[in-house]
């Protein structure tokens, strides 16, 4: 039985991370060589996927980790040990 | 950048704290900064809060640092104190935002699917510049419900796995794959349109001509 687009997408973040059985990914695999569309879906999600792991997007504040060890350093002063 | 981690290491520096040598402990925290300040940015929506609260976990953190058992990975560990630390104050908060934490529900009734974008595979009018690409990135991730938010943070964005989400969020990993799928949908039909033209870092864009 063909698979239609709907289950492709239900099915796309799993295929992304190679969660899915080996049928199903055999059956998602011959839907994408013929549909435009779910293809397009797949490869911009995919995408969003790698681009979200850029480190270059998500930047920790100017200064975060400067002020976070200044913190630590007064309380290891302090401290006797954990 | 530091996103894998080392338990042989972890534990080897965690006894020589313990034992005496406290300055270690900046060199064991460092690899999870990054994780503990963007879980909290996520729960908190707020840089400043997200920070306070970031310091006061790391800070938990050393204090509490012979309670740990190594049954799960130092990472999992502290992130579950961070996520504590960002519950407490959104507790706290009097006036919750509705979408907060409990508001969502896994099996709400939602439109999870994809922006049909046939023309990805053109070539873009224009490309984005990088900082135009981080806004637009990091615009769409804090329009995510919270629950959604938490697990592409840590799933896509800190490259954790699925076992140590769930454990780090107090989640099952059915929750955990699921809400990422939701979240992935949800941007994919959000920035798709926006995002033809850009090239990261590592590797290029799938359906892209070189």
């Amino acid at each position: 039985m063909r698979i239609d687009c709907k289950h492709v997408w239900e099915h796309i973040s799993a295929y992304i991370d190679g969660d899915v059985d080996a049928e199903l990914r055999a059956e998602i695999d011959r839907h994408l060589e013929t549909c435009e569309i779910c293809c397009a879906v797949l490869d911009s999600t995919r995408n969003v996927v790698v681009l979200l792991a850029d480190d270059r997007v998500f930047e920790l504040p100017v200064g975060f980790t400067d002020r976070l060890h200044a913190r630590l350093d007064a309380e290891l002063a302090l401290s006797e040990g954990p | 950048m530091t996103k894998s981690h080392n338990p042989e290491q972890d534990a080897e520096r965690i006894r020589r704290i313990l034992a005496g040598e406290k300055q270690l402990f900046h060199e064991l925290i460092r690899p999870c900064e990054r994780s503990i300040y963007f879980l909290l940015f996520s729960l908190l929506r707020n840089e400043s809060e997200a920070e306070d609260a970031a310091q006061e976990t790391v800070i938990k953190v050393y204090r509490n640092l012979h309670l740990f058992r190594g049954d799960s990975p130092f990472r999992t560990w502290v992130l579950s104190i961070a996520r504590n630390e960002g519950l407490g104050r959104l507790r706290k908060a009097e006036t919750r935002r509705e979408d907060s934490l409990d508001a969502l529900m896994d099996n709400e009734a939602g439109d999870f699917t994809p922006a049909v974008l046939t023309s990805w595979r053109e070539v873009p009018l224009e490309a984005l510049e990088r900082m135009e690409l981080g806004a637009l990135l990091r615009k769409a991730i804090e329009g995510l419900p919270g629950i959604y938010r938490n697990v592409v943070l840590l799933r896509d964005i800190e490259e954790m796995d699925v076992r140590e989400t769930a454990a780090a969020l107090g989640i099952a990993e059915g929750a955990v794959k699921v809400r990422l799928h939701r979240a992935r949908a949800l941007l994919q039909r959000e920035l798709a349109p926006k995002l033809k033209g850009f090239t990261p870092r590592r590797g290029k864009l799938f359906g892209w001509a070189k």
